[in-house]
């Protein structure tokens, strides 16, 4: 990678608690454009909270969130996708009775403008949105591996394909920082290995991605660097050598899960 | 694709020849076919909110209501006013958008079930005031309702009266009929081109699931209150043009009823497909029509008495319907397009 | 006479009944996160029962004091919705346990609309007169007046949520209904049957409402096959105002809900008779001088304080006055 240290996203002292408990602690981590980077922890450590807070699902109690050099309005998750950050989800969430196809369309709608009066009326500025949005989703749909799927319902892919067309629709939304929430779980060796070349061609492209996984193994081979979170609190972030060496976090993992 | 076309072709001659043929067989039936038509009508705006956008409204009749009334107020006797339809009409469906904003704003932040709830005490608020806006200044007459409602009249051509065109009688109700018919026409294309454009995939998007609906992007307030706004807007046309046919107007036709009634059209043709909930429309109501013609005789000559009145027994069918679609066919007699695409899509692959 | 106290005494009278009715679709709420619609359907059979027995033994002309009379009533309404209640949940909620959240729902009007119908073939079109058979003398208590049935509904009412809250609290199957309610997966882990547990809480909540059934029929000494809707509506606002899936909580909302609406009634001819506002009163100086008051909105608007309540409280607080749960599990 070259030597640029251009900063996306800095996120400074965020907080959330649910009830008395104290599911992020002041958090602060610091992504760099095109790098990959990688945040690990326990279970329960607050990874996944993070990322609902960062993508404005839920509401965070403190701290501020630079993206791109300016402040992130986190009070509404579709101002976040605006910003240029897109996201999957741990446990896939699509939209089940719609083709693959329309499920990367809909990935579209924030890039694009035609209203009610334009559908109805099927207006020539309408028509060529339209096309162009379709062109683009079948574009993605080839990207990730799956073109031949367009037609299917999303809820009859294979949890693979499942994954990929999650993060198809996420590309599909112009995004400068990708984040994905452990899209290795309940992936057999072949399509992590899928997975991991789908992640370096994406950083390739230009794109940052962010990424949480259990997985250590694909973590430590693929990100630049990691932060881990211990019970909400940032306990190292740097290059995957150093982390792995960190005896902190050989602390929160060995004391934290056994044979995790 | 041209035997498509000839099918279209074939169905709409059929629909223009249909009322000259129902008026051979009683003026009644024309009125059937009308109400019927008004009820797809009615389905297919409430698709816009139910189906598509699964925000499960039933509260519908009080933008039918609002619309009638705006109708009634606006061209009869009670306040002396006359207007024209092409006025009344347009204002009535602005009149229920706004009022579909108004009242969908604070409840589109509620989860499903708890909408239904809130839209369903909405629908019985506005009852309630139609039936006591009568004092101190009477405003809708109560429960006595408004009589003396003006016909639909274009240029000099008046819906109240018989007209002959080339030789052949159009009655009050078989122009009905026609303009009933363009306006469903109308509806029809609009729900079929927002189906496949991006609110529409937005509100299915949303039906499906919300949360990953505004991950990927999507305002969803904002989505989804359009879709309550548009469809309230198709409940007042279909209201005023109700007002106009029937020529009188009580709360009495805008109890929850009629909403469930429209619920379950909708349900039992197929959430989210036009042409399913056209269906749905049309078997609930000519199957009670055709109870109420049958059951009748039926009950004289097995008991020698009516036992069950054909209005229960269309309630019971109604009942019925939600309750065995949700059972046995939760996507309807006619599930939506997508679902069919994917299975040709399969033979296709197969093959 | 007191209007304000009097008020207060009805306000209490009906909350105990809304109370009674919203613990029912609490219950079932707490456990499976279903509205059950037709509930309120169920209390009209509940009513509608009693009716039928009531009638028919004052008809034999049995020498029964009156309160044997309808107690007769209560005990042949509580068995009648209990089966209701059982049979609703087995045939139409059941096999939708795993459906998308409005596909139960959708059933739940489909039941309403047919117990209402079935009712409406057995018990006809017509209000049906409760028999006005005890003696309902009345007590003056600080310039207010309180019937004997007022006392037997609210002291009823405080009888069964003690008991409620006794069978939830310290019964195995009343644990076995909590810790259903919490997470079923959990609680068949720990042996306990869901399926009777949800049966069983469809049965309590059946038997709950057949008594609110007899209180609301004798105390309006009216029963209808519409009832139901409007009564199960209220309720249901009144549990979600407690905060709905809490028990206390249904009961707060009950009892808030009657005094909101008891007191709106009350006092909204009051408040909306524009000859005590100067300026509009000077606009209609002709009409005030002739009738003394342009009522607004009258004592006839009583039914849309419990709708606007839902909606204050959907809107504003979800989560009701004691309800805890706010976050949707995802």
């Amino acid at each position: 990678m070259s030597s640029s240290v251009a900063v996306l996203l800095e996120a400074c002292n965020v907080g959330k608690s649910f009830g008395g408990v104290q599911a992020l602690k002041d958090v602060s981590l610091t992504i760099r454009a095109n790098e990959i980077y990688g945040l690990i922890g326990p279970n329960g450590a607050g990874k996944t909270t993070f990322f609902n807070v960062l993508t404005g699902l839920y509401p965070r109690d403190g701290g501020e969130v630079l993206f791109d050099g300016r402040a992130l309005d986190l009070a509404n998750p579709y101002r976040v996708a605006e910003a240029g950050i897109a996201r999957t989800f741990q446990n896939i969430r699509l939209f089940g009775s719609m083709t693959a196809l329309e499920n990367v369309m809909v990935g579209r709608h924030v890039r694009t403008r035609a209203g009610v009066f334009g559908a109805i009326l099927r207006t020539p500025g309408q028509r060529a949105e339209e096309a162009a949005v379709k062109r683009r989703a079948q574009e993605l749909l080839h990207y990730v591996g799956i073109p031949h799927r367009a037609e299917a319902l999303a809820r009859h892919l294979s949890y693979g394909d499942q994954r990929r067309l999650e993060i198809a629709r996420a590309l599909a939304t112009e995004p400068k920082l990708l984040a994905l929430d452990e899209p290795a779980a309940g992936m057999n060796a072949t399509e992590t290995a899928g997975l991991r070349q789908l992640i370096e061609g994406l950083r390739a492209d230009g794109l940052t991605v962010l990424l949480i996984e259990h997985d250590v193994k694909l973590v430590m081979g693929l990100c630049d660097r990691v932060a881990v979170l211990d019970y909400g609190e940032k306990i190292a972030e740097d290059v995957p050598a150093v982390v792995q060496k960190d005896p902190k976090v050989i602390e929160a993992y060995l004391g934290g899960s056994i044979g995790g | 694709m041209n035997r498509k076309i000839l099918g279209f072709v074939l169905i709409g001659v059929a629909l223009l020849i249909l009322p000259h043929v129902l008026t051979q067989v009683g003026t009644a039936w024309v009125r059937i076919a009308n109400l019927a038509i008004l009820f797809i009508f009615l389905s297919l705006g409430l698709n816009i909110v139910v189906g598509m956008a699964g925000l499960l409204d039933l509260g519908y009749v009080a933008f039918y209501a609002v619309g009638a009334y705006l109708w009634a107020l606006l061209a009869s006797p009670h306040f002396g006013l006359h207007l024209p339809f092409w006025i009344i009409l347009p204002l009535g469906a602005l009149l229920a958008c706004i009022a579909g904003a108004v009242l969908g704003a604070p409840c589109l932040r509620l989860r499903g079930d708890y909408l239904a709830i809130v839209t369903l005490g909405f629908g019985e608020i506005v009852r309630i005031f139609m039936n006591n806006l009568s004092t101190p200044f009477n405003i809708t007459n109560g429960p006595k309702g408004i009589t003396g409602i003006d016909d639909v009249s274009i240029g000099s051509i008046s819906f109240a009266t018989t007209d002959s065109f080339f030789g052949i009688p159009f009655t009050g109700p078989v122009k009905y009929y026609y303009m009933l018919l363009a306006l469903l026409l109308l509806i029809i294309i609009v729900n079929l081109r927002l189906q496949n454009s991006r609110i529409g995939r937005a509100w299915v998007a949303i039906r499906e699931d919300e949360i990953a609906a505004k991950a990927a992007g999507i305002n969803t307030w904002n989505v989804k209150l359009l879709a309550f706004a548009m469809g309230a807007s198709f409940g007042g046309i279909a209201g005023g043009m109700f007002a106009a046919m029937q020529g009188f107007i009580s709360p009495e036709s805008f109890v929850l009823h009629e909403s469930i009634i429209i619920v379950a059209m909708v349900v039992l043709g197929g959430m989210g497909n036009v042409w399913g909930v056209i269906a749905g429309a049309l078997l609930l109501s000519f199957v009670p029509e055709i109870l109420r013609y049958t059951v009748e005789p039926v009950q004289m000559a097995l008991f020698g008495r009516q036992l069950v009145e054909p209005e229960v027994l269309r309630m019971l069918l109604f009942g019925a319907a939600l309750v065995l679609t949700m059972r046995f066919r939760p996507a309807g007699i006619w599930p939506e397009s997508r679902h069919r695409r994917e299975m040709s899509e399969a033979r296709g692959a197969g093959a | 006479m007191d209007i304000f106290l009097q008020q207060i005494i009805n306000g209490l009278t009906t909350g105990s009944v809304y109370a009674i009715v919203a613990l029912g679709y609490t219950m079932v709420y707490g456990v499976i996160q279903l509205i059950n619609f037709a509930h309120g359907d169920v209390v009209m059979v509940g009513a509608m029962v009693a009716f039928t027995v009531i009638m028919g033994v004052v008809g034999m002309g049995l020498p029964l004091p009156p309160f044997m009379i309808v107690l007769a009533g209560v005990l042949a309404a509580i068995p009648a919705c209990m089966a209701v209640g059982f049979l609703l949940e087995r045939a139409a909620y059941r096999p939708l346990r795993h459906a998308p959240r409005l596909a139960p729902l959708i059933t739940a009007i489909g039941m309403s609309i047919i117990l209402q119908q079935v009712a409406l073939l057995i018990w006809g079109r017509d209000p049906r007169a409760f028999p006005q058979i005890m003696d309902n003398p009345s007590f003056a208590i600080g310039g207010a007046a309180i019937s004997a049935v007022q006392i037997a509904i609210i002291l009823l009412s405080v009888a069964l949520m003690a008991g409620l809250t006794w069978f939830v609290y310290r019964t195995k199957f009343g644990i076995a209904m909590r810790a259903t309610a919490e997470n079923v997966n959990i609680a068949g882990l720990m042996g306990i049957d869901a399926n009777r547990v949800i049966a069983g809480t469809f049965i309590i909540a059946a038997a709950l409402g057949a008594v609110a059934g007899v209180m609301y029929g004798t105390y309006y000494g009216i029963a209808h096959y519409t009832m139901g809707f409007i009564l199960g509506l209220k309720a249901f606002s009144a549990a979600v105002l407690g905060g709905i899936g809490n028990l206390a909580g249904a009961m707060l909302g009950g009892l808030l809900l009657g005094l909101v609406e008891a007191l709106g009634a009350g006092y909204i001819g009051e408040f909306t008779d524009l000859c005590r506002w100067p300026v509009v009163s000077a606009m209609l100086a002709e009409r005030c001088a002739a009738d003394g008051h342009v009522v607004l909105f009258g004592s006839n608007y009583q039914d849309v304080f419990a709708f606007a309540v839902l909606i204050l409280v959907l809107v504003f607080r979800p989560s009701g006055l004691l309800g805890e749960r706010v976050s949707e599990r995802a």
